[in-house]
């Protein structure tokens, strides 16, 4: 018996030193050795909000799509591409034929949202350190904030709105803000960028107070109130270090990214090499790659998807000896006689190509795939372009005709090569307005604003398929329709 | 009371000790003539007795004439003989078929498998001998009820996918795999290395608890035995490898004159205004396949004293791939060891160890513009150097040849696990076992991408040379300790009691690199250290991952007189993965058996040996979700600032705080019966298994919340609900005819439903691309099977004009093109007309197994047939120019001519839309391995010196049939949602192969 009672001892000895070992326990889970470091207990550093100022700029990168959509929307050009079905959602779009079921404008919502998401972040916890040019970092936060909404505004008009990160949840019971409110913020981010930043970036790309001018001023005048836009628009002019080019050709080529002219600019560069699984991911110019000339061989240009191809009616428009009619507008035919270039044909050829944004010769740094990686800048706001919004203002808020010709014939001078006033518009009233118009589509020609031109100035009509009433605002994506479940309603007759 | 004992013997003898008493001696075979070392031999009534040595003999000393004496050995049917006098006796052991007293592996513990009152399904080494696997997991195709084995893939290494009971989660649907004790992996050992597999299908696998929703997988490695001498075997095989199946394609007249037929059709030029010399052309697809080797040499010692086991054992497999064999091949080497050591009475020490090496090289697969989409799309006109230079086929489409020279990456992979065990029985019937099993794998792998220029706009094109390297390591220990406590209160009531803890961790790290301009554009050259390029982009990278769970289990086990039998189990699990709230949660289940032969009425019955009727019910989890809780900075923040790249941070993946694991609520009937002298057997299964709490990755949820970033994504959501009901059969007969001849057949049937029952929030989860820029067409969806294919049912060809203009594609189409069901009866063809096309998911799958035996002959035959799904024909490339398949020539080319295959056109058309003209019934019947084989007869092999020479042969895949066109109808990805799109899966080799086996 007492060897039995001595075994027993002995077992449970086993036992306790066996399972005592094990003893950690729930302890043992909370000891995993990875990254501590997640989105809430971030931001106890300068470079921490730098490094998430970055990410907030890198959605810049995916409005490509907004440039390129807004070129195939308006009648500068045709969809194109490989076939009738090749990115269906642009053709419906080209065709004024989109429905709320599209995956292309449900990316452009994604992303332009993506970018308001990353300037929340920072907004969230503006206040959780201070340093020195906390301020500035706060105020190009604050402008990228409002780039992103004011695309969000063009495209679908009232939008659920947030100054910190929307959360689950919050689309079942956020309601769209009116425009208005969207432009308040705007507005209100607008200033604190121009009250806190000055005209000289500290890196080339990141937003300045002429930026920041600019944009309140095409704010205002997509609201109409053509007296902020002056003021805002005129203290650009005049303060701001910024100039016409005087080699418009120059200006769509690798040497004229980043120039005098150049009021913001989204950066793009074809060193890192991008896939069709994240479009939004890439470095490079989605829009440029899908621009270019299918299977070209030849000088200057690659190849590429021959989406977005200009229509004889836009090649027209510019009168011969407007220097920028074949800087805008490539014609591949005569290009290829005159070159000895080879190319082959896609859906819908016109026989022109938008050359401002088709790829050049690759550098020896470029990496695949190279139809999403073309390192061409899109040049965001351009001070032709604010030249000729500030014409507009002036013009259309009955300031003053007389600035609104200074301005304009500018613009004309250096598009057809003179100094003397041989282009220079003097019409007054209405005419004027046509001529400032005109002027916009010329200049802009393939640079995406076109579309939200037209609407804005009531003449969507002249788009092929535009219903006024309908076709102003894009529709909200079904998915976001059936997320809100309810809270949001759909954009009119969509 | 020893002392008393003792007492009664001696008088025993004393008493008989005047009876005649002779010296006994014998030889104990299998049926087959080979000797059984190790199998007891007991006097009975005595307390006499020995085992046999290892060439089955075996001596008995002073045995009494007139007494019995009895012949025993696990697997075999106990044999008694009457001593009559001193000449050498001959004793054949007949294989016990029913195999009741086979002790199966259950998890902490074994049971009779009489008295398993689970759904377990066993597969042993014999499975593992006739079918040759390269791979464990091939072992398991077709051998087992309810077990589903698929390949995303036929290249070498291509690894295997393991369904147990269906596809339950859209996220990881893979066995929890227990080798001897550890969390491994079945591809890193060597399949001649095991001695069994127990899969635990039921909710017997509760007592695995968090990790045990998609059935466990245990595997029991081979052992030495106890006072063997030295074995040792070899087995080894070569042969040849050749594809299953090539694609019936256009020749280069049939393609240039259907490509003059489609540019017509739209007014452009004739491509070929001349075919005449056009001939057949180039067929690709002879370019790309070829003839490969295969080889496998396995080598093993066993044996054991009395207190010590040993088995040592060491292969190499060498396998080249169908396509390109110097870009596709597989080498893997294995030692195993496996060590048992009696410390004393009480202590048992067992230590194993398995390393492991594989090298690999690999081409792209199953994507668009892979070499062997490629091979198919590329056009018959080329010649085989020829680069289609003006983009002629479009973008994607290049020459598989260029394709596959410039194809260069290399991947090894090294890993060492074992376990070490103790185990304590300190009392009859208690027993601690302790034991740890690691495992630590590391690989690396680089791939080079040269320049190339393969045409104008060619997305492959690559200007700038590359070389990226990644090594990582990959640890885990599992750390478990245990007590079972066995007694028998009164005379009929068993108890058995299990209680313990575990211990795993899981973790592992990581690190990348990418360097530029490889010198000389080369292979050779092939090394970051040597790419001096400087680049403006990060180009390294790197991971740290850990996970733990740690966890308490209990089991408790009764059974009265060994005919009612009921077990519980719990287990409490803690995991890592899940935020603190949310960590802790409990698994339980109960089992329970009531053996019907056993009762009176039966008990004598001569046909029914067996019959056991069971049950059980209970709940798993499956451990999937790590981090989900949580946003870490892993979003892409790069942005261009002064000229240069610039990466900055971002949150990742939308976080889920109440992410929790999946459940699962598993549900089992089943029915064992043996008749017929145990011939016949027969286990039936039903089941319904709820899975619950669906771990739904990428859930849609609005864009606002800024899921769509760069490197940002949708959160995890615990939000659907899936059902698999279902019903296996298994039916094994065996027959001996005569001494001399055998047969046996084994056949299992799997019928599963499943069912999606819910998916929370606004819209269904969908994957699966098809063609490009068209929405995914896989959709998990209630009420239907999870990643059911959506699109349009088509409703033949349009004939003519008219019938166009009645139809709700008027303006659309033409005549020639598909007529697309207006389901909702709208009278447009919207998205809202796509419809259920089918699945990938079969309804039913089946195994049959054949065995003949003639003399020395052996023959078998293994079949495996999958029925009632279907694949997606999505290597066709939705370009004008590319070569198509033969089907096309039976294309529509005017009124009446085919209701089925739609005209040819460069014209815009919604004939490429996903619509059932791409969806194939996938169903097939593969055999999977015919074999014969001639063993040297006793007398040969006796003056040879040695215990067996085999010799044999077999085919693998000798043939599949089907209807489906694709390479490979048995592929998939195993994806839940997006499973079943051939993209030109790498199709399964047919192998010829001889090889031998021998014993000394």
């Amino acid at each position: 018996m007492k060897t039995y009672i001595n075994k027993i001892t002995k077992a449970l000895l086993v036992t306790l030193v066996a399972f005592g070992a094990h003893s950690c326990g729930d302890a043992y889970l909370e000891d995993v050795q990875v990254y501590t470091i997640d989105s809430e207990n971030y931001f106890n550093s300068e470079s921490d909000y730098y490094d998430a100022l970055v990410g907030a700029y890198d959605l810049l990168q995916a409005t490509y799509l907004n440039a390129i959509l807004g070129e195939i929307a308006s009648d500068n050009t045709l969809c194109g591409g490989e076939s009738a079905t090749d990115v269906i959602g642009w053709q419906q779009i080209d065709d004024m034929i989109h429905t709320p079921v599209n995956d292309n404008l449900r990316d452009l919502w994604n992303w332009m949202y993506a970018g308001v998401s990353r300037t929340n972040f920072i907004m969230e916890f503006q206040d959780k350190i201070d340093f020195d040019g906390r301020e500035a970092i706060i105020a190009e936060t604050r402008f990228l904030r409002a780039y992103y909404y004011f695309e969000l505004v063009k495209w679908f008009g009232p939008i659920p709105l947030k100054e910190s990160r929307f959360e689950i949840g919050d689309e079942t019971s956020i309601p769209r803000s009116p425009v208005s409110a969207v432009y308040a913020l705007i507005e209100a981010d607008l200033q604190y960028a121009i009250n806190n930043l000055t005209y000289m970036a500290p890196q080339v790309g990141r937003a300045t107070k002429g930026s920041a001018q600019a944009l309140l001023g095409k704010a205002y005048l997509y609201q109409e109130k053509y007296g902020e836009a002056t003021a805002v628009l005129d203290n650009l002019i005049n303060n701001g270090p910024y100039d016409l080019v005087e080699d418009y050709d120059m200006l769509w080529e690798a040497e004229g990214e980043n120039s005098v002219e150049s009021i913001f600019e989204v950066q793009y560069t074809d060193v890192e090499g991008a896939g069709f699984d994240c479009l939004q991911c890439s470095e490079g110019n989605v829009a440029v790659g899908f621009s270019g000339i299918r299977n070209y061989t030849g000088p200057l240009f690659s190849s590429g998807f021959s989406f977005n191809v200009p229509t004889q009616e836009s090649y027209d428009a510019f009168e011969d000896s407007d220097l920028r009619k074949d800087i805008a507008i490539l014609d591949i035919d005569a290009w290829a006689a005159q070159e000895g270039a080879t190319f082959s044909t896609g859906y819908e050829h016109t026989g022109f190509f938008n050359r401002k944004y088709i790829p050049r010769k690759r550098s020896s740094e470029a990496a695949g795939d190279l139809n999403l990686t073309n390192p061409a800048n899109y040049r965001a706001i351009r001070f032709a372009d604010v030249l000729l919004l500030a014409a507009e203002a002036y013009n259309r808020g009955g300031i003053d005709d007389t600035k609104a010709q200074e301005y304009l014939n500018r613009v004309r001078r250096r598009a057809y090569g003179v100094d003397d006033d041989s282009v220079d518009s003097g019409n007054t009233g209405s005419n004027l307005t046509a001529d400032i118009a005109r002027e916009r589509r010329l200049e802009l020609m393939g640079e995406g604003h076109r579309f939200f031109d037209l609407v804005r100035t009531g003449e969507g009509s002249r788009i092929p398929g535009f219903q006024e009433g309908k076709h102003n605002l894009f529709p909200i994506p079904i998915e976001e329709i059936q997320f809100a479940n309810g809270n949001w309603e759909q954009n009119p007759n969509y | 009371m020893r002392h008393t004992l003792f007492k009664i013997l001696t008088l025993f003898f004393i008493a008989y000790s005047s009876a005649q008493e002779i010296d006994v001696s014998g030889n104990v075979q299998d049926e087959t003539g080979f000797p059984i070392p190790g199998a007891n031999v007991i006097v009975n009534g005595t307390s006499k007795g020995t085992t046999t040595d290892f060439d089955g003999n075996f001596t008995l000393e002073e045995v009494e004439i007139g007494s019995t004496i009895s012949i025993s050995y696990i697997g075999y049917i106990t044999k008694e003989i009457i001593i009559s006098d001193n000449s050498e006796l001959t004793i054949q052991l007949q294989e016990d078929l029913a195999q009741l007293d086979e002790v199966v592996v259950i998890g902490y513990g074994s049971q009779k498998k009489k008295d398993v009152t689970g759904a377990v399904a066993i597969v042993d080494s014999k499975t593992i001998e006739d079918l040759k696997p390269v791979d464990a997991a091939q072992a398991l195709q077709g051998t087992s009820a309810g077990v589903a084995v698929t390949a995303p893939s036929g290249s070498p290494g291509g690894g295997f996918n393991i369904l147990i009971r269906g596809v339950s989660s859209n996220r990881d649907n893979g066995p929890l795999v227990i080798i001897d004790g550890y969390k491994g992996d079945l591809n890193t050992i060597n399949p001649s290395d095991i001695e069994s597999f127990s899969i635990l299908k039921d909710a017997q696998a509760a007592i695995y608890g968090i990790e045990g929703a998609n059935g466990v997988v245990l595997v029991t490695t081979k052992s030495g035995k106890k006072n063997a001498a030295l074995k040792i075997s070899y087995n080894g095989f070569t042969g040849v490898q050749q594809t299953s199946r090539k694609l019936p394609y256009l020749n280069a007249t049939e393609y240039a004159l259907i490509l003059n037929e489609s540019h017509a059709a739209n007014g452009e030029d004739l491509p070929f205004p001349d075919v005449s010399g056009l001939g057949v052309g180039i067929n690709w697809q002879d370019e790309v396949f070829g003839t490969a080797p295969i080889m496998n040499h396995n080598l093993s010692a066993s044996g054991g004293g009395e207190k010590s086991t040993y088995y040592v054992g060491a292969s190499y497999v060498d396998q080249e791939g169908i396509v390109a064999p110097e870009k596709s091949n597989f080498r893997r080497a294995n030692v195993k060891i496996k060590l048992g050591f009696d410390i004393g009475e009480k202590l048992k020490f067992t230590t194993s160890a398995n390393y492991f090496n594989s090298n690999r090289q690999s081409i792209g697969e199953n994507a668009l513009g892979t070499p062997l989409f490629n091979a198919l799309n590329y056009a018959p006109t080329y010649s085989l150097d020829q680069e289609d230079e003006t983009g002629f086929l479009g973008n994607e489409v290049i020459n598989p040849l260029s394709q596959l020279a410039n194809t260069y990456n290399d991947y090894t992979g090294n890993a060492i696990e074992g376990t070490f065990q103790l185990v304590y029985t300190p009392l009859e019937g208690l027993s601690f076992t302790s034991r740890i099993g690691i495992r630590s794998f590391n690989d690396k792998g680089k791939t080079f991408a040269p320049i190339v220029e393969y045409g104008s706009g060619k997305v492959f094109n690559n200007p700038r040379s590359s070389v990226n390297q990644y090594r990582n390591t990959y640890n885990s220990y599992t750390w478990e300790t245990f007590a079972n406590y066995k007694r028998t209160l009164g005379e009929n009531h068993n108890t058995e009691f299990t209680f313990g803890t575990s211990t795993i961790r899981d973790w592992s790290d990581g690190l990348n690199g990418t360097g530029f301009d490889v010198p000389n554009n080369s292979w050779e050259f092939a090394e970051i250290d040597l790419a001096d390029g400087i680049n403006e982009t990060k180009n390294t990278g790197s991971y740290v991952r850990d996970s733990r769970l740690s966890s308490y289990f209990g089991r408790v086990q009764y059974d009265y007189k060994g005919k009612y039998l009921l077990s519980a189990m719990i287990r409490r699990d803690g995991s890592s993965d899940f935020s603190p709230e949310n960590r802790i949660d409990y698994f339980s289940s109960v089992t329970a058996g009531w053996k019907i032969s056993d009762e009176a009425f039966l008990e004598d019955s001569n046909t029914i040996n067996f019959l056991k009727l069971r049950g059980s019910y209970g709940t798993l989890g499956n451990n999937e979700g790590a981090d989900l809780y949580r946003s870490l900075l892993s979003g892409e923040a790069t942005y261009v600032l002064d000229g240069a790249i610039t990466n900055g941070r971002a949150s990742g993946r939308i976080p889920n705080p109440d992410a929790q694991w999946e459940t699962a609520k598993k549900f089992d009937v089943g029915l064992d019966l043996n008749m017929f002298d145990n011939k016949l057997t027969f286990v039936a299964d039903y089941f319904i298994e709820d899975r619950e709490d669906l771990l739904i990755g990428a859930f849609p949820v609005s864009g606002i919340l800024g899921g769509f970033a760069p490197g940002a994504g949708l959160p995890t959501v615990n939000a659907g609900t899936t059902r698999n009901t279902g019903i296996e059969l298994a039916v094994g007969y065996k027959h001996q005819f005569s001494d001399d001849a055998s047969f046996g057949i084994n056949y299992n049937v799997t019928k599963i439903e499943g069912e999606v029952l819910e998916v929370r929030g606004g819209i269904p989860p969908r994957g699966g691309n098809f063609s490009v820029g068209q929405p995914f067409i896989a959709i998990m969806e209630p009420g239907q099977p999870i990643g059911y294919f959506l699109g349009y049912k088509t409703d033949g060809l349009f004939q003519n004009q008219a019938e166009v203009d009645a139809s709700a594609q008027a303006g659309n189409a033409a005549p020639g093109d598909i007529r697309f069901v207006d389901v909702d009866n709208d009278g447009e063809i919207t998205d809202d007309d796509r419809t259920y096309l089918g699945k990938p998911q079969p309804d039913y799958i089946m195994g049959l197994n054949l065995s003949f035996d003639y003399k020395n002959w052996d023959f078998g035959a293994y079949m495996y047939a999958e029925l009632g799904k279907e694949t997606v024909r999505n290597y066709e490339r939705d370009q004008s120019n590319v070569n198509r398949l033969k089907l096309y020539l039976n294309r529509w080319t005017g009124e009446g001519t085919s209701n089925s295959v739609p005209r040819v056109t460069n014209g815009g058309t919604t004939n490429r839309l996903f619509s059932d003209f791409y969806v194939e019934d996938s169903s097939f019947l593969r055999i999977q391995n015919i074999q014969l084989g001639y063993s040297l007869s006793d007398e040969v092999i006796e003056k040879l010196g040695i215990h067996k020479l085999r010799l044999y042969t077999l085919i693998n895949n000798p043939f599949t049939f089907t209807k489906y066109n694709g390479y490979d109808p048995a592929a998939t990805n195993g994806a839940a949602i997006g499973g079943g799109i051939d993209y030109g899966f790498y199709p399964v080799a047919r192998q010829f192969i001889i090889g031998l086996n021998l014993s000394i």
